[in-house]
């Protein structure tokens, strides 16, 4: 899973149906201490994420396993909205 | 299966319901000398690892395995503590 900050909403009309209903967002990959570290992503949003949030980001097949998205054409989902991250020095 | 660093750990409160109970932890993969090596990650942890130790992990759909029956939603999975690797 990735560290990234939510930047924005995507708005699609025509979509695959099995995302119909579900809200997808422009996230950005952060390092642990929240400096950008890679390109911007579109990833579905399961857990309510709003702007401006750090979010957990689950890629590849085990983003089906998030809840809601079994059989759905998704490699990027969002699984968890971070209040803090600890990281020794 | 790679070995990593444990940096440290995230807190979360609301989150995937098959996560929860489960700890997250930031890994910084390494090298066989022990440099780090390439970006840091978000993982489970599935054996008790703890800040600063040595451990292998996996990637993948694989992730979700130690923790069957539940299938959290997760592409990254701490799966063992390092206690030795002998290299030549």
């Amino acid at each position: 899973m990735i560290l990234a900050k939510v930047v924005g909403t995507v708005v699609a009309t025509r979509k695959d149906e099995r995302l119909v209903s579900n809200k997808l967002l422009l996230a950005r990959p952060v390092d642990p201490h929240g400096k950008p570290d890679a390109n911007y992503l579109v990833a579905v949003d399961t857990v309510d994420a709003g702007f401006g949030e750090t979010v957990l980001i689950v890629s590849g097949s085990s983003a089906r396993m998030a809840s809601g998205m079994k059989d759905c054409p998704v490699d990027a989902a969002i699984v968890g909205i971070v209040d803090t991250v600890q990281v020794q020095e | 299966m790679q070995v990593a660093r444990v940096l440290g750990e995230i807190v979360s409160t609301i989150k995937d319901a098959n996560l929860v109970g489960v700890k997250l932890l930031v890994l910084q993969p390494l090298a066989v000398s022990g440099d780090p090596v390439g970006k840091t990650l978000v993982a489970l942890d599935s054996v008790g690892a703890g800040v600063g130790e040595r451990v292998f992990f996996v990637r993948g759909r694989e992730a979700a395995f130690p923790f069957y029956p539940s299938e959290p939603p997760t592409d990254a999975s701490v799966i063992g503590i390092v206690d030795r690797m002998d290299t030549e």
